[in-house]
C-alpha cells in the first residue's frame, strides 16, 4: 500500500542547525498521526516539508506515490491549519472559506455552498458573513479548519492548533478533531509538544528530539515501552533509572523506565523495597504526586487523591511490580 | 494620572496657543484675500477693492494651464514610480532577511531627510555627467526620489503588521504568487498604499527646490509661482493659483491621514 506521506532520509539544515535529520517516516492513508516532540526538535519543520513551505537539503518526499521535492505549496493536495489560523482580515468568514476554491476558478454560487457546508461541518452554520475579528479563538479555529477542508486535501496538516486555546475548548476540540477525522477519512498530521493530547488523539506518534525522530509507535508503544530516556521523560514523565538501579531488580545492566502510578509508597523499614524519603508534595485534584529522593536518586510516585499520605521528609519505602520496570533499548 | 476630566490649561497657555495659531495661518489667509484684490501692480493692505475678476483671468491664461498640467503629469507619474518601487522594496525589507537589509533600509529613507537642494546638486551633475538633456522624465526622476520614500514608509509599516503566515495560508490553499498578491496582499496593504500615494502626490505637486535642478525651460506650477512673482502684472492670478494648489495638495493629505488613522485593527489578529 502506498502511504500518504513518505519521508526517506530526508534533512532540512539551516546553516550549521539541523532542524530534521536524517528522518525516516511512513504515514498510512486515514491515519491521524501525531509529530509530538520540544519546541525545537524538528517536528513543525517536518510539517512544513510536508506542505511544500520547505525544501528538503537532501532525502526524499513523496506524498501518495508522487515525489513533492520542489513541487510549490500550491500544487499539492496538502492543506494546513496554522497555529495562528492565519485567517484573512479583510474576508469574510464565507470567502476565508472559499479562498480555496475561488483561486482554482469554481464558480460562485458552487464554492459559496461548499463553504456553507464546510461551516456546518464545524458547527459554525451562518457565520458566512462575520469578520474573522468578531469571532472568538475557538470559533476562528474552526473556520480555519473549514477552510482547510473545504479544498478535500488529501492530507490535513495541523500545526499546534489547540495551543491557543483555553482548557476546556481543547478538550471539546480534542474530541471534535478526532471525531471529524474519522468521519471523513482523511489522514491526518498532527503538530504538538503537549504528550497528552498526542496520547488521547493520535492513532501513532513520532517523538522528535533534536531533529531526529526518537521512536514512532501506538500510544500505548510510547507511553508503556519507551525505548529512550528521552521518550520516557517527555511522554509522562517517567522516572528513568540508571543501570547501577535496574540491575537490582531485574538482573540486567540496563536503563530502565518506571511510571509514577507504578510506584507504591509504604511505611519505612517494612519488606524489601526502596528506602526513600517524601521531599515534597503536589496535589494534583484527582491525583497527588509525590516526589521522593531514593538515595541521591528523584523518583516522582503519582498516588490518586485521597490515599493516606506520609508527612513531607518522613522516611518512606517504595515498592512496585517488577514487570512494571521497563528495560530500554537505548542509553540516549 | 489626571488626565480624567481633562483639567483647563491656563489662561496665558491658551492665549500663547492661539496666537502660535495665527502667526501660522495668518498669511495663508492674506494669500487668499489678495486674490480678491482689485490692485495688480503691488500688494497694497488693505485692498482698495474687492473683485473676483482674477478667476477668470487666470482660467484664460494659457501659461497657468500649461504649469498646472506639466506638475499633475510629473505627480502622477512619479507617484506611480514610488507606488512600483516603494512597495517592492518594502515587501523585500520586511519578509526576507539579506545581508545589508538596514542599510538599505537607511539609504531608501536618506532622500527624504538630505535637503532638498543636495538631492537637487547630486541629481543635477548625475544628469550632465551622464549627459541626459533635461525633460519632463528628469523632473519626474528628481521626484521620485522622496516619494519612494513616502511610499515606502507607509508599506512598511503595514507588511510588519500583517501576519507572515497569510501569505502562506494563501499559497496553501492553492494560489499561486500572482494571485496570493491580488487577493491577499494587495487588498491588505491597499489603504496605506493609498495614502502614502496621496503624500507623494502633494509632495511632489508643490516641490520647488529638486524641480529648479532637474527641470529645463519648462516651468511646474511651484516654479511658475516663483517666476510670476517677480513680473509686476495681474499678481493677483498668482493668488489665485496659490488657492487651488493648496485645495489640492491639502485634500489629498488629510484623506491619507484619515486613511491611515483607521488602520490599526487590520491585519494579524488572527492570534
Amino acid at each position: 500500500m502506498t502511504s500518504a506521506v513518505s519521508f526517506q532520509k530526508v534533512s532540512r539544515h539551516f546553516g550549521s542547525v539541523r532542524a530534521v535529520d536524517m528522518v525516516d517516516l511512513d504515514i498510512v492513508p486515514g491515519e491521524f498521526f501525531a509529530m509530538l516532540g520540544p519546541s525545537g526538535s524538528g517536528k513543525t519543520t517536518c510539517l512544513r516539508l510536508i506542505a511544500g513551505f520547505e525544501q528538503p537539503t537532501s532525502g526524499s518526499i513523496s506524498i501518495f506515490g508522487e515525489r513533492a521535492e520542489g513541487v510549490p505549496p500550491y500544487r499539492r493536495n496538502v492543506n494546513t491549519v496554522f497555529q495562528d489560523y492565519a485567517l484573512f482580515p479583510h474576508l469574510n468568514v464565507l470567502d476565508n472559506v472559499a479562498y480555496g476554491l475561488m483561486v482554482k476558478g469554481v464558480g460562485k454560487l458552487e464554492r459559496q455552498k461548499a463553504a456553507e457546508e464546510a461551516l456546518s461541518l464545524v458547527r459554525l452554520p451562518g457565520y458566512g458573513a462575520r469578520r474573522p475579528g468578531q469571532l472568538s479563538g475557538g470559533q476562528r479555529q474552526r473556520v480555519a479548519l473549514a477552510r482547510a477542508l473545504v479544498n478535500q486535501p488529501k492530507v490535513l496538516l495541523l500545526d499546534e492548533p489547540l495551543g491557543a486555546l483555553d482548557l476546556k475548548l481543547r478538550e471539546n476540540m480534542q474530541e471534535e478533531l478526532k471525531s471529524l477525522q474519522k468521519a471523513l477519512g482523511i489522514t491526518f498530521v498532527f503538530v504538538t509538544h503537549d504528550q497528552g493530547e498526542a496520547l488521547s488523539m493520535a492513532d501513532r506518534v513520532a517523538v522528535f528530539n533534536d531533529g531526529r525522530i526518537m521512536q514512532i509507535g501506538t500510544p500505548e508503544d510510547i507511553y508503556q515501552r519507551p525505548k529512550t530516556r528521552f521518550v520516557a521523560d517527555f511522554v509522562g514523565s517517567s522516572n528513568v533509572l540508571p543501570p547501577d538501579f535496574v540491575q537490582r531488580y531485574s538482573g540486567q545492566h540496563r536503563w530502565g523506565s518506571l511510571r509514577p502510578e507504578s510506584i507504591r509508597i509504604g511505611r519505612a523499614a517494612k519488606g524489601d523495597g526502596v528506602a526513600a524519603r517524601l521531599v515534597s508534595t503536589n496535589y494534583l485534584g484527582a491525583t497527588t504526586r509525590l516526589a521522593l529522593d531514593a538515595d541521591g536518586l528523584r523518583l516522582h510516585a503519582i498516588v490518586p487523591a485521597g490515599a493516606k499520605l506520609p508527612r513531607e521528609g518522613e522516611a518512606v519505602m517504595l515498592t512496585f511490580n517488577r514487570e512494571h520496570l521497563h528495560l530500554m533499548d537505548e542509553p540516549a | 494620572m489626571r488626565s480624567d476630566g481633562s483639567p483647563s490649561a491656563p489662561l496665558g497657555l491658551k492665549i500663547a496657543a492661539a496666537c502660535g495659531l495665527l502667526f501660522l495661518h495668518l498669511p495663508i489667509l492674506l494669500i487668499f484675500i489678495y486674490a480678491f484684490t482689485t490692485e495688480e501692480k503691488s500688494f497694497v493692505w488693505p485692498p482698495p477693492g474687492l473683485t473676483t475678476q482674477w478667476f477668470a483671468v487666470t482660467w484664460n491664461r494659457p501659461d497657468v494651464w500649461q504649469a498646472l498640467s506639466l506638475s499633475v503629469r510629473v505627480a502622477a507619474i512619479s507617484t506611480l514610480v514610488a507606488l512600483v518601487l516603494g512597495t517592492l522594496c518594502a515587501a523585500a525589507v520586511s519578509r526576507t532577511q539579506f545581508f545589508g537589509r538596514e542599510t538599505i533600509s537607511l539609504l531608501v529613507i536618506l532622500p527624504i531627510a538630505l535637503p532638498g537642494i543636495i538631492t537637487g546638486i547630486a541629481l543635477r551633475s548625475a544628469f550632465s555627467l551622464a549627459e541626459i538633456p533635461f525633460s519632463f522624465w528628469t523632473i519626474v526622476l528628481g521626484h521620485a526620489t522622496f516619494c519612494v520614500v513616502v511610499v515606502y514608509n507607509n508599506a512598511v509599516a503595514r507588511f510588519r503588521r500583517t501576519s507572515g503566515s497569510m501569505i502562506e495560508a494563501s499559497m496553501d490553499l492553492g494560489a499561486d504568487g500572482f494571485q496570493t498578491f491580488r487577493y491577499v496582499v494587495l487588498p491588505n496593504i491597499a489603504t496605506a498604499l493609498l495614502a502614502g500615494g496621496m503624500l507623494a502626490f502633494a509632495l511632489s505637486f508643490d516641490e520647488v527646490i529638486v524641480t529648479t535642478f532637474t527641470a529645463g525651460q519648462q516651468q511646474t506650477l511651484p516654479i511658475w509661482m516663483l517666476e510670476e512673482l517677480i513680473r509686476p502684472r495681474q499678481r493677483p492670478v498668482t493668488n489665485v493659483v496659490a488657492m487651488v494648489v493648496v485645495l489640492v495638495t491639502l485634500l489629498p493629505i488629510l484623506l491619507a491621514y484619515y486613511l491611515t488613522r483607521d488602520g490599526d485593527q487590520i491585519a494579524g489578529s488572527g492570534k
